[in-house]
């Protein structure tokens, strides 16, 4: 397995008189070529979890394994932990700095160590994988794009440092739709097509749902629920809506739909699985 | 940031005493007091009696003492360095001699004196600071100023700047915070090189840190034109200051400890 977190638990301000606990005896183990999604309520520990498996947060107590090896035994492995683990903020267009764009990505790969010829080459393919055209946009200001093309900019400098996880922190935050659906997809292609291992946090339970393969609640600093989407959205409607979250609004309606007698599943996750299941309830008919 | 986190002058801290209480105006008059009174007391027995009134102060202030003195912490290199500077070269009676350097009983009191003033000046604008709310503090600066508002000198802007700058501390320092962490995620080296590089280094971090402070300055005037604010003209307060029997009270005290400080020529 890549991560495993073992007993971690995280306290911010600790032994001051506003310390708070963050996380409390996280056990987490996250395979390779996994697509987990994080869910919770705001305030749950989702971002705290997303650095400490990033190593840019200690645990106060509690180990993170990666590959096997513990990350804070070897401090000098923590760079090279980075070169693996890709992690983009929330609003991660809050962090450009460079005067052009080739600029702006080849920080992270260079930062890295890597030579001359092949950072032209890293910043054209994660350019290209983003969709957006090298030549066109190599020598603009990174601050001259919309807000979409940030956001997918933003990506491609994390996906540089060619890193087999990458962690993405609310990807679609404040995004328009049709820039919502081309990251969408820029992510999917990382996962299918270059093999990358994904964790995501997001508060769109339609994109979670669409995407993720498994999925964590968080609620308090603690794992309470850690399973497929399906089963998750399936069994635990009530726990899920106790700790402020909500459904998909397809699985809601199939669910309703239940209640009222009408024999659907209501295990549905997407538009297109809800409308195969209505309209076999209407051919039944 | 940790070391952000551990500066505490400028810090307030809130209490129910009787210093909290006062007028802001009263106190930023009181420690001017102090600090022209601290340069003018020549003898120890006015430093004592400036001293016990001082800790009087901040006993009075319920503030635990561990925390005003954690504030001058970062200063006592300045003021051991000046206490050696003066110890070596005044003039005088020489006490001790090591190779060319003459330690004088001069040096000595006068190294001591400069000493105790410099402690004597933290510790006073940190009991203002600690015991008045950033906003208290700039109402009161607005209304001392306000007398300059004859010769067309904007009083209540430069309150209200000193405002928004004390806002914003902690939000960019957080923003800070979430930067640098962002940078490193793409393998920033903060921690190594020397001083030079070091700077460079920090380029990806103060630019963008520059960059949203700007956003939000133009948010901020946006939002604030708004909601029609225009500046100090015919504007009333929320909060009015006010001197009552307990501000007289303590200014007159605070004036005659001064006063009898000064007067101590023993």
């Amino acid at each position: 397995m890549l991560i495993h977190l073992k007993n971690v638990s995280y306290t911010y301000n600790l032994n001051m008189p506003f310390e708070t606990v963050a996380l409390t005896s996280i056990n987490l183990k996250i395979d390779k070529g996994e697509f987990v999604g994080i869910i919770g309520h705001t305030g749950c520990g989702k971002t705290t979890l997303l650095q400490i498996l990033n190593g840019l947060l200690e645990p106060t107590s509690g180990q993170v394994f990666f590959d096997s090896i513990d990350i804070h035994k070897n401090k000098h492995k923590l760079r090279e932990l980075r070169k693996k683990i890709g992690l983009a903020f929330q609003y991660p267009e809050n962090q450009f700095f460079e005067e052009n764009i080739f600029k702006e990505i080849a920080f992270g790969p260079k930062n890295m160590g890597i030579s001359e010829q092949e950072l032209e080459k890293r910043v054209k393919q994660s350019l290209e994988i983003v969709g957006l055209d090298y030549y066109s946009y190599k020598d603009r200001s990174p601050f001259s794009l919309s807000g979409g093309e940030m956001r997918r900019l933003a990506i491609a400098s994390i996906l540089a440092i060619d890193p087999e996880i990458i962690i993405l922190d609310e990807p679609t935050a404040s995004l328009d739709p049709q820039s919502c659906n081309k990251l969408l997809s820029v992510i999917i292609n990382l996962y299918q097509k270059y093999n990358k291992t994904i964790i995501m946090v997001s508060h769109n339970m339609e994109i979670i749902a669409e995407l993720t393969k498994r999925i964590i609640v968080l609620e308090k600093g603690k794992i309470i629920m850690d399973d497929t989407p399906r089963n998750i959205f399936r069994f635990s409607i009530e726990k899920l809506e106790n700790i402020g979250l909500s459904l998909p609004q397809v699985t809601y309606t199939l669910y309703k739909l239940k209640k009222m007698g009408k024999p659907v599943s209501s295990a549905i996750l997407t538009v297109a699985e809800a409308k195969d299941e209505i309209l076999k309830l209407v051919r039944k008919r | 940031m940790k070391f952000a986190r551990n500066i505490t002058i400028g810090q307030y801290v809130y209490k129910d005493s009787v210093i909290h209480r006062l007028d802001p105006r009263v106190k930023i008059f009181t420690v001017l007091l102090i600090i022209i009174a601290v340069f003018l007391v020549k003898t120890w027995s006015g430093f004592s009696i400036i001293g016990s009134y001082l800790f009087t102060n901040i006993y009075l202030a319920k503030v635990h003492p561990k925390f005003v003195l954690k504030g001058i912490k970062p200063l006592i290199i300045i003021i051991m360095f000046t206490l050696l500077i003066h110890t070596f070269t005044t003039q005088g009676e020489v006490i001790y001699n090591i190779w060319t350097f003459n330690i004088t009983r001069e040096g000595i009191q006068k190294g001591l004196f400069i000493a105790v003033r410099l402690f004597y000046l933290i510790l006073s604008t940190s009991w203002l600071t600690l015991t008045t709310s950033p906003i208290a503090l700039t109402d009161g600066i607005e209304s001392i100023l306000s007398f300059l508002k004859i010769i067309k000198i904007p009083a209540h802007e430069i309150a209200m700047m000193m405002t928004i700058a004390l806002r914003f501390i902690p939000t960019l320092l957080e923003e800070t915070e979430k930067i640098i962490k962002a940078q490193i995620a793409r393998g920033a080296d903060l921690e190594s090189g020397n001083f030079i590089k070091r700077i460079y280094n920090f380029l990806p971090i103060l630019i963008p840190l520059f960059i949203t402070a700007f956003h939000r300055a133009d948010e901020l005037a946006i939002a604030m034109e708004a909601r029609c604010y225009h500046g100090g003209e015919g504007r009333t307060h929320y909060r009015q200051l006010l001197i009552t029997i307990s501000d007289f009270i303590f200014f007159i005290i605070t004036l005659l400890v001064l006063l009898i400080a000064y007067c101590l020529v023993f």
